[in-house]
């Protein structure tokens, strides 16, 4: 796939923009951030199913049949969905807003 | 065009009709159930006068593959939750938590979890990179002939495997549900799939996602509410009468045979998640939306239905123990505990007949049907688009043939992915399918994902290491699944595995990985090098979206 050479020359005068690095750095930040709560969430709730699979089917409480592994399943159904719904709303928000302007502050200089 | 092709389902179903006399007595096949056919006739009606509309509004490449790029976020999260949750969701997954009770819940997080790391990490990219296929974007940069090669081949085999488990399924699941012959079960789903997918292109594919959809949601949600209402809606005392009576009794909450040891369990949750990420389908549907906004959106909505789902089926799957699993109606010969009339995979629609009579029977056996069918569809666009977009356009024209050419070749590409599905359906009804689906997610996850995430991260991503690298995840993904279990002793006969885990990502995906980039380091041709320069200009595009492709207007 080939850029237009007015499209390329935009695409240098973005590199150069400091809000650019700035929206990548916080945007990126954001996004690694939300992923390594997930991963590690996730993939520590494998692993006690994993190597400790007993606490898995422990009760919450006497007489109640909410266990571990429900309870915290649950919690991971909701939980990750939240973070999707927040990063979402940053992205969307904030992050293109920035977008916008750096792309509108590029085109303009370009003509 | 709809009342022609209403008369030739009639004419399908006449056959049927005629025999269903004589069918109860065959132990699988199940009387012919009019509730279900009612209702599914009408589904059918709906979708093809949508298809008739769509086909009106399908005049260019991009219309066929993408919409035209207009549809909005929450209608494409609708269509990813349907492409998502397919059959063997609703039924597999409800079977699975009433013969192993929690397992069931740990699978479905696995296959849930995927999702907020596609959002975080792709979804945005994807989408400003990306115009009709995921080949798009890894070979944005790379050498278009090779990598698009490589792509339609991992695409193809992944919808090939997964429409063939879909079909066998479907064939399967007619005959159990609707009283059909197997074969013609696959020739009503291969041919509607047809229709849909050759006219109405993805305008049709996206409408029959979204209304199944809509369809599965309240169907699983009335079912699973009738349900609860026996229990007073207490959790508890379901769950206490569930443990009472289940053989496995308090090992209901423990993980169990699903994951018998730590290999297994890390490999599977590797598995869903990041070939959740690579399905061609899949993917696919991120380039149906106006921009990245809506990208994200589509995300946030196919999640919550995803997860909103998951929760009813743990529901469904815990009250039909008490519900279907005491009631001797739903067993052969009346003997509670025995053989579940027409299998595990019955448990939800049986659990329908109890708490909602032949009604509701009939309307969930409507949606299972719709399901496949739109599944199978979504799967049939994705594969044409790969042997259209990517093999003809690019690679064999080099991006000189003109759209017309191009829009005929993605319809022939349809029958032809439609009458290859009806004819594997048909060699493969005897053999245990279950195996191909794990295989599609674990091609997915070794061959498409690791090369896909590489070319939109990694600067130093060149073709021979995305090539070595992908090749070599296919392969593994193959060999291993054919080495396992599920293979080598189930299909072929062997007496012991030569690979002993079922699940393969653990494996082929970091594989992959590694050749991927040792190969792309060790390249220092000049190509290597011009590719490597490239990545700056596509990396303003996908952080941006200045450039991306934009919606057609109509």
């Amino acid at each position: 796939m080939s850029s237009s050479s007015s499209q390329i020359a935009v695409y240098a005068r973005i590199r150069r923009n400091p809000r650019f690095t700035e929206l990548v750095a916080k945007r990126q930040g954001f996004a690694t951030l939300l992923s390594v709560i997930v991963l590690v969430i996730f993939y520590g709730f494998f692993m006690v199913v994993a190597f400790n699979p007993g606490v898995i089917g422990k009760r919450l409480s006497e007489g109640s049949y909410l266990t571990v592994g429900i309870a915290a399943e649950l919690f991971m159904f909701i939980f990750f969905w939240l973070l999707t719904a927040y990063y979402v709303k940053r992205a969307n928000g904030e992050f293109d807003a920035i977008t916008t302007e750096i792309i509108r502050d590029a085109s303009k200089e370009v003509k | 065009m709809l009342a022609r092709l209403n008369l030739a389902l009639l004419a399908l179903l006449a056959p049927a009709l005629a025999v269903a006399g004589d069918a109860i007595s065959a132990t699988e096949k199940q009387p012919l159930n009019l509730h279900a056919i009612g209702m599914f006739v009408l589904f059918v009606s709906m979708t093809l006068g949508i298809t008739y509309w769509a086909a009106g509004r399908t005049k260019s490449t991009a219309d066929f593959y993408t919409a035209g790029g207009g549809i909005t976020g929450f209608q494409n999260g609708l269509a990813i939750a349907g492409d998502y949750m397919s059959a063997a969701t609703l039924l597999g997954l409800t079977a699975l938590v009433y013969t192993k009770g929690v397992d069931g819940y740990i699978y479905m997080i696995a296959f849930f979890a995927g999702w907020p790391i596609i959002l975080f990490l792709m979804a945005e990219r994807l989408r400003n990179l990306g115009k009709f296929t995921f080949a798009d974007i890894t070979s944005y940069r790379l050498n278009q002939s090779k990598v698009r090669t490589m792509a339609a081949v991992s695409s193809l085999t992944v919808v090939c495997f997964y429409l063939v488990a879909q079909m066998v399924g479907a064939g399967q699941l007619i005959k159990l549900l609707f009283g059909l012959d197997y074969n013609i079960a696959l020739f009503v789903v291969g041919a509607l799939m047809m229709v849909y997918v050759t006219f109405g292109g993805m305008v049709a594919t996206t409408w029959v996602q979204i209304i199944k959809a809509c369809m599965l949601l309240a169907g699983g949600t009335l079912v699973a509410i009738l349900a609860m209402s026996q229990f007073g809606f207490s959790f508890d005392k379901m769950m206490g009468q569930a443990i009472s009576l289940h053989t496995l009794g308090d090992k209901l909450l423990f993980p169990g045979t699903l994951l018998p040891d730590p290999i297994t369990a890390l490999s599977l949750g590797l598995g869903l998640m990041f070939g959740t990420a690579g399905l061609p389908h899949i993917l696919m549907r991120f380039f149906t939306v106006t921009n990245a906004k809506e990208a994200r959106k589509s995300v946030l909505y196919a999640s919550g239905f995803v997860a909103y789902f998951f929760n009813v089926i743990l529901l469904l799957g815990f009250s039909a123990i008490i519900i279907v699993g005491q009631n001797p109606e739903f067993f052969e010969g009346g003997q509670i505990g025995g053989k579940i009339i027409g299998g595990g995979n019955m448990i939800a629609m049986h659990l329908a007949k109890a708490v909602g009579g032949n009604l509701l029977l009939g309307f969930l056996s409507a949606v299972a049907f719709a399901t496949i069918l739109a599944v199978v569809s979504g799967l049939a666009l994705a594969g044409a688009a790969a042997i259209s977009h990517d093999i003809y356009a690019r690679v064999i024209r080099k991006g000189k043939s003109t759209e017309t050419e191009e829009l005929r070749v993605s319809r022939f590409a349809s029958v032809g992915l439609g009458l290859v599905a009806i004819v594997l359906g048909i060699a493969f009804e005897k053999m245990n399918v279950a195996f191909m689906v794990a295989l599609a997610f674990g091609i997915a996850a070794s061959a498409n994902f690791p090369v896909l995430i590489l070319s939109m991260y990694w600067k130093g991503l060149t073709t021979r290491g995305a090539i070595i690298g992908g090749y070599a995840g296919l392969v593994a993904a193959v060999l291993l699944v054919v080495l396992s279990k599920s293979v080598w002793v189930t299909v072929l006969g062997n007496a012991k595995a030569i690979f002993p885990y079922d699940q393969t990502a653990l494996f082929s995906m970091p594989l992959a990985f590694l050749l991927t980039y040792i190969f792309s380091t060790l390249d220092n041709s000049a190509e290597g090098n011009a590719e490597r320069a490239m990545f700056d200009d596509q990396y303003v595009r996908a952080q941006t979206g200045f450039g991306a492709s934009e919606a057609s207007s109509h």
